[in-house]
Formats: C-alpha cells, structure tokens, sequence
C-alpha cells in the first residue's frame, strides 16, 4: 500500500473514518482544530454525522447519546477542553458506553499555551471525574502509530464498554509524516449493531426487553454492586491492554522513561551519549494506563539511573517510582510550559543525572 | 543520506509550502521524511517556519538542533537562525527582501532575489516557488521530476491554470 | 363489560416515586398514551435528566438514558444523529434546562433538532429539597431564598418559551398547565402535535408543563394546583408560541 504524507491531525480523523466511526462531535481548540475540519467535509462522504458542538461539555454529551443509541463515535480536543469533558467521561464510564475520545495536548494549567506538553499525564491516567472509574489511554509517538490505534482502539472501547483515551500533544498533531492507512472498515449495519450492542438504546422494537443507560444507583449495596462489576473490567483490562516498546535495556547504564513526542527526543539523546561512550536505553510506555510495570524487570544490571523524561513538572515519574519500586534511583528530566527540550539538553542533563548517582 | 533542512519567512511567503513540497517529493523518492511546522498566533505576520527532515533512515526526533540548511525569506528569519546552519551547510537567502547577507563565513550563502524574479515572471506569489527550484539544484534534496509531480497533484483542477506559471517559476534557476 | 378507561401500556405497572400531587405522573402518562396511540413505543428514544424525574425511566415504558445534568439536548442530538427516524425526545426539569443546561437547550432549539423537549417548570428544585430555580417567581419562598426570591438578589424568573420561540429554528413552542382534567386533556393534544411537528422534521419542538410541587412549596396538592393556575400563570402565560403551518 501507498504512503501518504498527512498531517497528524487530518491523520487522526482518516484513521477513525477509516475505523467505521459514524459520528464526530467537536469544538475549536488549538493545535487539534485540523480534526473538526477535516471531518466536518470528508465523515460526510464516509456516510458518517459532523456536529459542531456549541462546548466541549456538549460535545462530550453528543457522543454519550450517539454512542448509547449504538454508535460508533469519536471525540478529540485539547487539554482544557479535555477538562471540561471530565464529567462526561466518568459518566459514561459508570453507564458503560463506548466511545474513543483524543487529546492533543498543550502547556497548562488554566488556558496556559497551545505549544506540546504532557502535563494532562494525571488528567488522562487518574481522571478528572469523580468517582470509581478507569479509562485505558494509549500514547503514540509517531503519525502512523497514531493511525493504528485509533482504528484499534473503537474495537478496544466495544469490547470493554468503556471510553478509550489517544493521548498525543501539539507536535504530533501539527507535524507531518508519512502514513500507511489502513482499509475502510465500513459502517456497522442495524443488525450488527443489534448483534454487537444488545444493549444499546435503539428503541424496543430492535431488541428483546428495555433497553435502559443509567449511572443512577441510589442504594449503596447496588452502586457498589456495580463498581465492583467495572473493576472486574479494569482488572481484565490491565492484564490485556499493557502494551510498550524498550530500547537497548541489557545494555543501558541510563534508562529513559518516555511516551508520545518526549520518547522521540530520548531516542536521538540515547544516540548522542553513545557518541559520548554512555550506554543509555528507553522504556517507552504506550499504554500509560494501564502503566507498564512489567517493562521495568526487563532493565539491565548495568543500570545505574531510571530518568522520567516529560513535558510536565513530573506525573508519570510517580508510575515509574512505583514500577521501580526503590531497585534504581529516579531522576526526572523536564521542561514544561509548551517547550520542548532538544536532545542535547536532555542528553547533557541525563549525563549529569548519572554522575550523581555512580 | 540525512538532510536536515530549515524554512522560515513571514506568514504568507509560501516557506511552509516549499517545506511540505520537498518532504512529499522525499517521500515519493523512497525516503523517510518529517514535516514539523511553528504554529499558533504567530504564523498570522510574524514569522512562520518548518522543519523538514529527508533520511534514508527512520527518523527518531523531527526536532533539530542544527540545520544543513536553512531558507531565509526575510530578514528576521536571517537574523534569528543563521545560527543553527553547520558549518558547510547552506543558508538561501531571499535577497528581494534581506537588504543584508549572512554574517557567517563557513557555510556556502546563496543570495536569490525571488521576489524580481518572480515579478519578471508576472507572478509575485510564486516567489517561493523561484526559490525551490534554486535550493533544488543546489541541494539535491530530491529530484526536480518528483517536485513536478507534485506541482502537478497540488495544482489540478481548479487550481490546473496555475501550473504553468508555476513550473516557469520553478524553471527560472532550475532548467 | 365496555372498557372506558385502562392504564396505558406506556406507563410500566409500578407505584412512582414522586409526591402525592406532583404533576410529574401526569406529564408522563399523556406523553407515553400519545406514543402508545401513536404505536411507537418501540420506536421511541427518551432522555431523562438530572432532577426528580431522572426515575422516569423506571416508569415509562420505552427505550430510555440517564443523562448529565443539563445536557440532554446535547445527548438526544448525539441519538438523532444516529437514529434519524426514531421518536427522540428529552423530558426535563426547570433547575436541569433553564439553568445548568441553559446553553445546550439554546443550541439544540438554534440547530433545529428534531426532537421534543418537555420541559416541566414548578418552579423549583425538587429533587434537592426545595432551593430556588431560575424559574422560581418573585416572592416565591425556596430555601435558598427564606423571605422568597428578589429581583436584587437573584434577577427575574426565566420564561423558556418566550427565549426559544425567538429561535428561528424552534418551529413549535408551547405553554400549557396540568392545574385540572380540561387543561390535561389539552395539553396532551399539545403533545400529539409536538411529535407529529417531530415526524415532519421541520425543526424543534418543545413543550412546557406548568406543574406542582406541593411537597416543595409546602402547599396541599390542591392549593398547589391553584397556585400553578393563579400565579405560575400569571408570569407564565399558558398560550401557544409558535405553530408550523398546516399544523
């Protein structure tokens, strides 16, 4: 198949078209503004619906009533807008509708920047809604690894009757990259989505019984009936959905730890301190939650230091602390705001990190 | 072969566009490619700049720290990233706009008035366009027949009258 | 024997939870009659909200979701836009529409969604226990308003009909009052030509309920319905807004 050069963002809706989505509801917000464009002319085409959402907390409400009514329904913005959609997602996690929702993150808090960052790690991992509630996030770091998961991930979120969250940033979703995409799967028909979502609310004449999607559970015992049920999910969830990629472990005295855009610059600093003499190697989780502990039994002996390098003041480095579980000393290598350090900074400050430590 | 390039200007000028065009003739070439671009309010008159990476390797980062070359379409650019050009690289400058050259001695500095000479051709907007066709031969950065090629995708249709003024715009340094 | 009258199939067989003398029952019974003579229980998509009502799906006899507070408009979007030849509507109080979901109700109406809204005003937060709604009238006592409501303090009531009958697209718009057998038998006319306004796809529909909540006001289910009839209407004049031609 050919490659096209596609910006990420146009990439990201292609790929959920191409993934049978049928409705996308968005609002403007810089840098994933090209999504909403690039559906609103070609989900049409696809036979699919486009809705401006007048807010995000719209938005996040449209896709929880087309997705309970059966459909197969994407949502993207950025970190605010994320926020504002938090409610909403929770919600939908305790009714269990599923849907695939995208962040293409930017600096914070507050209205903060629109350049890269990575400091919605706790918005996306833990959750801004309140509740009991889990949702499996995905980091990609390159265009086409994006457009691979996004056309997975709608079979992910059925499968476990769950939101899915695509976690990339700014950068991602400005540059542009070759990228292979995949077939149509074309658009669920009535009867397989009776046969696939029994549950879904389509009216009573498509299925047997009543079809209810409620969250409301005013008896404890039921409500924490019903948690429980969801956490019988999550465990499912986190034996099945780890997914990462190391690089050179065995031989690593510095070991990065790094997703999305940050994984790229730890790639060429890993190349710069081999220049230098210094072995360094990278766990790259892609699934952040659930957090890949089990990539950190594979580190090497020559380990001296495991580095959480982030766009952010320091989330994820609170998963790799626990995953490290005190077997090396934790460094963090950051910048945060919407800059992005160049490798060489990182690879200096990694150099640094590592004579402290030997 | 990796082929760290630099395109800046103001909103506008058509760097962004020059940029894109040789990743995607890159990429019809076999090669691996980046695009990066600088967005947000400033891509609205200020400067407006991209990154483009040509490797015949997978490329990690598509951020970088230095530039085999660097396309200045005006002054500002000129000023703010000279800096970043190796040391035997190349610095294009637009010298319609840049009343000034470089002030590095060490990289090879090419001065073309791409505006004039897009004027001469009628067609100021293809001033980019002038400067592809100069950074072409001296970069090889790809081949003119793949960058014809996508001339020939990016102006079909409606946009099909414009290709000829183009391609001439191209042709004025590369025949 | 002749039946004069059965309870209608839309209405499942179990006690509701609301107050003696809430108005509540009554909405619902005349919306799922309409749907049942319709035949379209099956073909029927509700949206309930947040509010007293959010039980609603306990009692009517359809395909039903819970929704946030405030967002069923945007939700029974997301349905239509999947189901385009279903019976979509959403049912919701005045603290759930006028209120938190103020700016959801405007954009549905401004989109012309093709579903019906039944928006029950009594003028209260119910579910909560009684706070003042963007509804509540002047004087009206809440307990987040003890000496009752002013306009220093908290500006006047909002009237929904008179906001979304402004909207080009809101096609049908209209008042009633559930205060006694002729007004209900009316509004229930009100609500067959609501969904018929729906089958035509011609815009947005929405109807208002007039209601009681004498557990709130602290009024005798009978004094409360006068109350509905003598002040409620009085700010909330019971009338059509705005009716499509050839309906």
């Amino acid at each position: 198949m050919s490659k096209v050069l596609m910006k990420g963002n146009e990439a990201f809706a292609e790929a959920a078209i191409r993934g049978g989505c049928n409705c996308y509801f968005g609002y403007p917000i810089t840098p994933q503004n090209e999504v909403p464009e690039y559906m609103s002319h070609e989900l049409p085409k696809a036979g699919g619906k486009f809705v401006q959402a007048e807010s995000e907390l719209a938005a996040v409400n449209m896709a929880y009533g087309a997705a309970a009514s059966g459909g197969r329904v994407f949502i993207s913005t950025s970190s605010p807008g994320l926020a504002l959609m938090q409610e909403g997602l929770g919600f939908i996690c305790s009714c269990e509708v599923p849907l695939v929702a995208m962040n293409v993150s930017r600096g914070g808090p507050g209205v903060g920047g629109i350049q890269p960052g990575q400091a919605d790690y706790f918005q996306v991992t833990r959750g801004g809604y309140n509740g009991d509630a889990k949702i499996p996030v995905f980091a990609p770091s390159t265009i086409q690894e994006s457009v691979d998961m996004i056309y997975e991930c709608f079979d992910i979120a059925d499968k476990y009757r769950n939101p899915v969250i695509i976690f990339a940033d700014g950068m991602l979703g400005q540059m542009m990259e070759p990228v292979e995409l995949p077939p149509h799967k074309g658009l669920a028909t009535p009867e397989e989505i009776r046969e696939k979502k029994p549950w879904a609310i389509t009216g009573k004449n498509n299925h047997e019984g009543r079809n209810v999607v409620k969250s409301l559970r005013l008896q404890p015992d039921v409500l924490e009936k019903h948690v429980e049920m969801l956490f019988e999910k999550y465990a499912e969830a986190e034996k099945e959905l780890v997914r990462y990629k190391t690089m050179n472990l065995d031989e690593a005295e510095i070991v990065f730890v790094a997703f999305g855009t940050m994984s790229r610059i730890c790639a060429e600093a890993i190349e710069l301190l081999e220049e230098k003499g210094v072995k360094a190697g990278m766990i790259r989780p892609i699934s952040l939650w659930p957090f890949p502990k089990k990539a950190f039994d594979e580190i090497g002996s020559k380990a001296k230091i495991v580095i959480s390098t982030e766009l952010s003041m320091g989330q994820m480095i609170e998963d790799v602390k626990m995953a490290v579980a005190g077997r090396w000393p934790v460094g963090l290598i950051n910048r945060t705001g919407g800059i992005v350090p160049s490798s060489i900074e990182v690879a200096e400050r990694a150099l640094k990190a590592l004579e402290e430590v030997k | 072969m990796k082929k760290k390039m630099f395109f800046a200007g103001s909103g506008g000028q058509g760097a962004l566009a020059i940029g894109q065009m040789i990743a995607k003739a890159g990429m019809e070439e076999g090669n691996e490619v980046t695009w990066l671009p600088s967005y947000g309010p400033e891509m609205r008159g200020g400067t407006a700049n991209c990154t483009v990476i040509v490797s015949d390797k997978p490329i990690s980062c598509p951020l970088i720290n230095d530039a085999d070359v660097l396309v200045a379409m005006n002054l500002p650019s000129l000023r703010k990233f000279e800096s970043m050009v190796n040391p035997g690289g190349c610095i294009f400058i637009n010298s319609s706009m840049v009343p000034e050259t470089s002030s590095r001695t060490d990289v090879k500095v090419i001065e073309i008035p791409a505006n004039e000479k897009a004027q001469e051709l009628g067609n100021d907007r293809a001033a980019n366009i002038v400067m592809l066709g100069a950074i072409l031969v001296e970069t090889n950065c790809c081949r003119k027949d793949t960058i014809m090629h996508q001339m020939e995708k990016m102006f079909s249709g409606r946009k099909a009258k414009f290709l000829p003024a183009n391609i001439a715009a191209l042709e004025v340094y590369c025949k | 024997m002749k039946t004069i009258f059965k309870p209608t199939e839309g209405m499942l067989p179990v006690d509701t939870s609301y107050c003696p003398g809430c108005t509540h029952g009554i909405a619902h019974r005349i919306i799922m009659e309409v749907l049942e003579e319709r035949g379209d229980l099956g073909n029927t998509i509700g949206v309930v909200p947040i509010g007293c009502s959010i039980n609603a799906h306990h009692f009517m006899n359809i395909d039903m979701c819970e929704s946030t507070h405030g967002r069923a408009p945007a939700i029974a979007s997301g349905i239509r836009r999947v189901h385009p030849d279903k019976v979509v509507f959403t049912y919701q109080g005045d603290g759930d529409l006028a209120s938190i979901g103020a700016g959801e109700i405007i954009h549905a109406a401004h989109r012309g969604e093709k579903f019906t809204t039944f928006f029950i005003n009594n003028a209260i937060y119910g579910m909560t226990g009684g706070q003042m709604a963007p509804t509540t009238l002047i004087g009206q006592k809440a307990t987040t308003c003890v000496d009752g409501r002013t306009v220093e303090q908290a500006g006047m009531p909002l009237r929904m009909c008179e906001i979304l009958s402004q909207i080009d697209c809101a096609v049908f718009v209209e008042r009633v009052m559930l205060n006694n057998p002729a007004n209900v038998r009316k509004a229930k006319a009100v609500v067959k030509k609501a969904l018929e306004i729906q089958d035509a796809k011609l815009g947005f529909t929405f109807v208002e309920f007039l209601s009681s909540c004498p557990t709130n006001w602290g009024l005798a289910p009978k004094d409360a319905l006068k109350f509905v009839e003598n002040e409620m209407a009085s700010y909330y004049p019971v009338k059509n807004f705005k009716t499509p031609e050839g309906f």
